[in-house]
């Protein structure tokens, strides 16, 4: 048992959710109390972030700039929830913190999907379809082919090295493809592609703002109703099986969820590899515990504090200098390349 | 347990070399025979002999040299690592050198493309120095964290590339140094490239030193040799092919994996041996890749790199998955 949990979690708390012997009370209780006080500042630092980046530096037609600036702060929101869920629970699935659905190439496959897609039924057909169709559709291959695709890497989870590097290069495979596919349409056909293919924080395709709200609810909700499976989910394959859970299923059903969320926020903003990896980090950092009742809306709230913050951060104090896309890459590299050195792997 | 970086002599080092190699120069010539010939212009008609000399034997003898040079660069940089699984383009060289590349055209938009180069090399230097020193932080038992924490420092170095370029609105121009192609290569505009004929003839001259430094630096010391130069050396000619090849014709990603690691696979790991296949393996490769951009959407091109990051990343899948597991 504590192997299991030291895989799953490399330098947390070994404090096992739900079976605490009775002289652990007192620590048990410090880590709730703990929890609670991070998730606490965690929702009031999102709340700020989220009333300034709607006030600051208002004039001209408010009503107007207001319903500019909601439009945005919806879809950012989306975009920190859909991303920090799916990494949590790509995660606990995977059973190493260093994995995301990003790293693995999962939305390289997306847009692959997208340029396929265009390619198939060319610039125009591609327009006259209502763009929520053609989204649903697309997150609904997605989810299949994440499934497909990434269940018989997962498998090999006793060597992470292996998988990550596989994912990796699948990722660069997927992206050489869709630039491949790209060209292969007309020039028109091609700007189409190219635009999706940036991660994006400004510009928000609002026909997409409400099938991914749609889709983000639904998928966040069958996650959090999942929270205590993901608890066992976490201890491996061998011990869930072992406590009653048909973990091959599970995954299966989870893995279908996170294609769809990573389509989510794909669709809206742009691949961004790493964005994953700093919030979940984070958040587990801040929270002191990997118990999916409290990691879960802890990422969440840190990917919005990270997203909503910086955004507005980077568009007032720095006059859009940099774009949020390339300094999370950054950071977020950093950080990978970080964990890599300091033996987390081992 | 024997090293599991994969540098070590194989068992079935050399078997029917020189067969293979017979076969590897019929299909080669056959290759720049068909690079002459494809193309929109008419060979037969007026002008055909000045297109043949100002637009198709320099696309050929930049596809070859390119090649040449970047499967030269990739097997140097295997032997500075010590691990069959890092090349140039992926790992840092390539977007460093764009960095330079980058820095130059800020600093003095005029500067020559022989400038341009040098600034590159000095650039992907660093890049590849500071990429190595990390790497030696990394616990030697697992092969493939190198290969991994490569394509993250290459993707780092790439967006503090791209943010700079972003700064300065050369975001188009940073495109043309980040995916290589051929279509531009004419009489005048690729000579520097064989700057990349005389590394591999460097990289030949040195080929025994090179054997010994994959030996690691204990065995290389004891065996008499000279370590820091050599290093020093090897981490120049890396740095040569990566700054001529990204400022002239653009990064080309996989060609110095690829290559290397499957000639090692057949032939084994004496450098003297196998560079020259290496060498032929990575022009053929390129040619290749560039023919098949030509002819796909006739007669419209692709960029060859853009080529090479399908045909590399899929034959790079099957290589690490083919490897014998480990124990």
């Amino acid at each position: 048992m504590p192997d299991a949990l030291a895989d799953t979690a490399p330098g947390t708390p070994k404090v096992a959710p739900n079976a605490a012997p009775a002289d652990r009370g007192p620590l048990l209780r410090a880590h709730r109390r703990r929890a609670r006080l991070a998730l606490a500042g965690l929702a009031l630092a999102a709340l700020v972030a989220a009333a300034i980046s709607m006030t600051i530096g208002l004039r001209g037609n408010i009503a107007f700039a207001l319903e500019l600036r909601a439009v945005r702060l919806a879809a950012l929101v989306q975009v920190a929830v859909a991303i920090a869920v799916s990494t949590v629970v790509f995660q606990t699935v995977t059973g190493n913190r260093i994995l995301t659905p990003s790293i693995m190439g999962m939305d390289s496959l997306y847009l692959l999907v997208q340029s396929v897609l265009v390619l198939a039924l060319g610039a125009a057909g591609f327009s006259a379809l209502p763009a929520g169709l053609t989204f649903a559709g697309e997150a609904a291959l997605m989810a299949l082919l994440a499934a497909a695709l990434f269940l018989p890497i997962l498998r090999q989870r006793g060597d992470v090295v292996l998988m990550l590097l596989a994912g990796v290069v699948l990722g660069a495979l997927f992206r050489g493809l869709s630039s491949l596919v790209a060209r292969l349409i007309d020039p028109n056909t091609f700007a189409i592609v190219q635009s999706v293919s940036f991660a994006d924080f400004n510009t928000v395709d609002e026909r997409l703002l409400l099938p991914c709200i749609l889709l983000t609810l639904a998928g966040t909700a069958l996650i959090w109703r999942s929270r205590h499976v993901l608890d066992i989910m976490a201890l491996g394959a061998d011990d869930a099986v072992g406590l009653g859970v048909d973990w091959r299923r599970t995954a299966v059903g989870l893995v279908l969820v996170v294609g769809v969320l990573v389509a989510v926020s794909t669709a809206l903003v742009g691949p961004v590899a790493f964005l994953g990896l700093l919030v979940v980090a984070l958040a587990e950092r801040l929270a002191g515990t990997t118990r999916h009742a409290v990691l879960l809306p802890a990422a969440a709230l840190t990917g919005v504090v990270l997203l909503v913050g910086g955004q507005t951060v980077l568009a007032h104090v720095f006059g859009n200098a940099l774009t949020l896309g390339i300094v999370i890459e950054f950071a977020g590299g950093l950080l990978f390349l970080v964990l890599l050195l300091s033996s987390r792997l081992r | 347990m024997s090293v599991p970086t994969g540098l070590h002599p194989s068992p079935r080092a050399r078997p029917g070399l020189r067969l293979d190699l017979a076969a590897a120069i019929v299909l080669f010539a056959a290759l720049v025979v068909a690079s002459l010939l494809v193309g929109v212009g008419d060979l037969g008609g007026a002008g055909g002999l000045q297109l043949l000399v100002v637009s198709r034997v320099p696309r050929t003898l930049a596809a070859i040299l390119t090649g040449a040079g970047l499967a030269i660069a990739g097997l140097v940089m295997q032997t500075l690592a010590k691990n069959r699984f890092v090349e140039p383009m992926t790992a840092g060289t390539g977007q460093a050198a764009g960095l330079g590349i980058l820095a130059m055209t800020i600093l003095a938009p005029g500067a020559s493309i022989a400038l341009k180069s040098l600034a590159a090399t000095v650039a992907a230097f660093a890049g590849t120095a500071l990429f190595l020193a990390l790497v030696r932080r990394l616990p030697p038992t697992q092969p493939f964290l190198v290969p991994l924490f490569a394509i993250v420092y290459g993707g780092v170095v790439g967006a503090v590339t791209t943010a700079v370029a972003w700064e300065t609105d050369l975001l188009q121009y940073l495109d043309i140094w980040t995916n290589g192609e051929f279509s531009a290569v004419m009489q005048g505009r690729y000579e520097l490239l064989w700057v990349n004929a005389a590394i591999v003839a460097a990289a030949w001259w040195v080929a025994d030193r090179l054997t010994i430094l994959s030996l690691g630096r204990d065995t290389a010391v004891g065996l008499g040799l000279n370590y820091a130069v050599m290093l020093q050396a090897g981490l120049a000619i890396v740095a040569l092919v990566a700054g001529v090849t990204v400022a002239t014709v653009g990064a080309i990603p996989f060609v110095g994996l690829v290559v290397p690691a499957l000639v090692a696979r057949r032939y084994g790991e004496d450098v003297r041996a196998v560079l020259p296949i290496i060498a032929a393996g990575g022009a053929g490769l390129v040619l290749a890749c560039d023919l098949l951009a030509r002819v796909v959407r006739f007669p419209y091109e692709l960029p060859v790199g853009t080529v090479l990051a399908v045909v590399g990343a899929a034959v790079f899948l099957a290589v690490i998955f083919a490897r014998p597991r480990q124990t």
